[in-house]
């Protein structure tokens, strides 16, 4: 796997495969089936690490923690309460007594050890199939103590592949808004957070005003839109380094930045009086090439994951619709087509949907369609949902739920794509505009 | 301590005068109630800019052109520029909360441009007219109902130098 170092995410974790047999599970049909929708949660039985020490001993009882809120919240798994195990695992060598775990209706079962080795935590993982009494999964990841809980993730994801065949979204990170203060001078941060709701950590100060991050394909940079002096502009963030650039010096504003999937550029709109139009930025070159050029708004662009593509938003005086068009700028085409308003189109990482916000009656609603407009499906709807995500494996949408009244404010949440198992995100303050990373490993 | 950028500055100066132009406001009527006299806000100054012109054009859902009412404000607030020719003015536009964040800014965008051009057509200088769009990151009134969504359609129009203040 890459190496992945730095100041902030500090301290490589290196992985070795234990054994992987998730094939003997698919093939003795203990997987999960997540294209079904609305499933029963598999019933799995997660222990507590079996530390070697006090300090790891800890540290495994709090992966263990991060793991059962990581599947139980895909909504695929119901981890069993720990009070309910018959057998308590002392000894991660030891064969466990299967008999103890299917008495409890336990159809699979998590054993692991945590050690420390030189200053390093290393975390060791069995997944267990209790009926066949065969090993489905198994890994170790070693990492500095302080990322105990990426360690949780990186064996949440493995197991979560290992039962649905699926790439996990575990270790992963969103970055967000963070609001604070009163609704008419609301103090707005950049903030990012593991996709748990974990460390949150603030990158910016508050003293401008900030809106829509977008993380790079690498993770390592943030682009967003800032009120700072004259213009409001779109800027780069570096996360390893902490520096932060201005993205090309243009007269009027510009805003709703988004990465293209190679990280080469940032595509973006730039205002001209009272149109808006895209313009795509190379980010060595600094060339800027423009892709519309029309009176109305165009903007809230993204790419296809295959970059030959892009969706944004057109509108102007009671319209608001998603397009597509060539990542050259040529044959743009409408593709929504219901009544209301669209807007936010997000292309979902496989390719298959673009997500949207859908305004109509009073009230706002996130959905998916497909890239030529057919199969358009509401996926949860109220007062005020805006701005989708996806998770990497394009099972999982975030997006932010405004509430009314002068004390209330956005929040995150999540939901699969099938439209089930909608999840709160707690954060410690009111929260909008996240952006979900690709995988970290 | 504070490193505050000078867009910044001027949008936290224009808070605390508007604090005061209240406060002052306040003051004004309390001495009408007293001793029945009418005091009128000193010639050429922000207060009178906001009292007796009005600073603000309101917008109708998801338009970006003028009313009869938001023409006749403007070509007061024209007709005030002109008369105290040092004053220079950024032009806020602002959306209700009842759209999506990018679009409200670009919508933004447009109306602040509409009150822009309105007043340059009156005749005063486009160099005194800086602009800025604020999407529905500030709405005026929190209501979270219509006849509060009408009130953050809106264009306000800062003074952000020139006006007299003694």
């Amino acid at each position: 796997m890459r190496m992945i170092d730095g100041r902030f995410f500090a301290g490589a974790v290196t992985l070795f495969m234990w054994f992987a047999l998730a094939a003997t599970a698919r093939a003795q049909g203990l997987d999960v089936d997540i294209n079904k929708g609305q499933i029963d949660p598999l019933p799995i039985a997660i222990t507590a690490f079996v530390g070697t020490s006090p300090e790891s001993a800890q540290s495994g009882a709090d992966i263990a923690g991060v793991i059962a809120n990581n599947l139980g919240r895909s909504g695929y798994f119901r981890p069993l309460p720990p009070e309910s195990f018959i057998e308590q695992i002392t000894n991660f060598d030891q064969e466990p007594r299967f008999g103890d775990w299917r008495q409890i209706q336990a159809k699979a079962l998590v054993t692991g050890q945590t050690t420390m080795e030189g200053g390093r935590l290393k975390a060791q993982f069995i997944l267990w199939d209790t009926g066949s009494q065969q090993k489905l999964a198994g890994f170790e990841f070693t990492t500095s103590p302080k990322n105990w809980r990426r360690l949780g993730h990186l064996i949440s994801d493995k197991i979560y592949q290992a039962m649905t065949g699926v790439p996990g979204y575990f270790d992963t990170r969103v970055v967000f808004v963070a609001e604070s203060g009163p609704k008419d001078k609301r103090v707005k941060k950049l903030s990012i957070m593991d996709q748990d709701g974990f460390n949150v950590r603030a990158i910016s100060d508050g003293k401008q005003l900030v809106l829509t991050p977008r993380f790079s394909p690498n993770s390592l940079e943030i682009t967003y839109m800032a009120f700072g002096s004259g213009s409001p502009r779109v800027y780069l963030y570096n996360i390893e380094t902490g520096q932060r650039e201005i993205v090309g010096e243009f007269p009027n504003m510009s805003f709703s930045p988004r990465f293209s999937p190679d990280g080469q550029r940032v595509i973006m709109s730039l205002q001209d009086g009272g149109a808006a139009n895209l313009f795509v930025m190379d980010l060595r070159s600094r060339q800027m090439q423009q892709l519309t050029n029309t009176d109305a708004i165009n903007t809230a662009p993204s790419y296809s994951p295959d970059g030959s593509q892009i969706a944004f938003e057109v509108g102007g005086d009671n319209s608001q619709q998603i397009f597509v068009m060539n990542a050259d700028g040529s044959n743009p085409r409408r593709i929504s087509s219901g009544g209301g308003r669209y807007a936010t189109p997000v292309w979902s990482p496989d390719g298959r949907y673009i997500a949207f916000t859908k305004q109509g009656g009073g009230r706002f609603a996130i959905g998916v369609m497909n890239p030529d407009g057919s199969g358009e499906r509401l996926l949860t709807e109220g007062f005020h949902n805006e701005g989708p995500t996806w998770a990497p494996n394009s099972r999982v949408i975030m997006f932010f739920r405004d509430e009314p009244g002068e004390s209330g404010g956005p929040r995150l949440y999540s939901v699969d794509v099938s439209g089930y198992n909608e999840q709160l995100i707690k954060t410690p303050t009111f929260a909008s505009d996240p952006a979900w990373s690709p995988l970290l490993n | 301590m504070l490193r505050m950028s000078a867009g910044f500055k001027a949008v936290a100066l224009c808070f605390c005068f508007l604090a005061l132009a209240a406060c002052s406001k306040k003051n004004t009527a309390n001495l009408e109630d007293e001793n029945g006299l009418g005091r009128a806000a000193m010639a050429g100054s922000e207060q009178q800019f906001k009292t007796e012109v009005g600073d603000t054009v309101f917008y109708l859902v998801d338009q970006s052109t003028l009313t009869p009412e938001g023409q006749e404000t403007l070509r007061r607030q024209a007709a005030w520029l002109k008369q105290y020719s040092d004053v220079a003015i950024q032009v806020e536009g602002h959306a209700d909360e009842r759209g999506t964040r990018e679009y409200n800014i670009a919508l933004s965008a447009r109306r602040a441009t509409t009150t822009r051009q309105f007043l340059i057509s009156q005749g005063i200088e486009a160099s005194r007219i800086s602009s800025i769009a604020y999407g529905k990151e500030r709405p005026a009134a929190l209501c979270d109902a219509e006849q509060c969504y009408s009130q953050n359609r809106r264009s306000v129009t800062v003074i952000t130098s020139g006006a007299k203040t003694s």
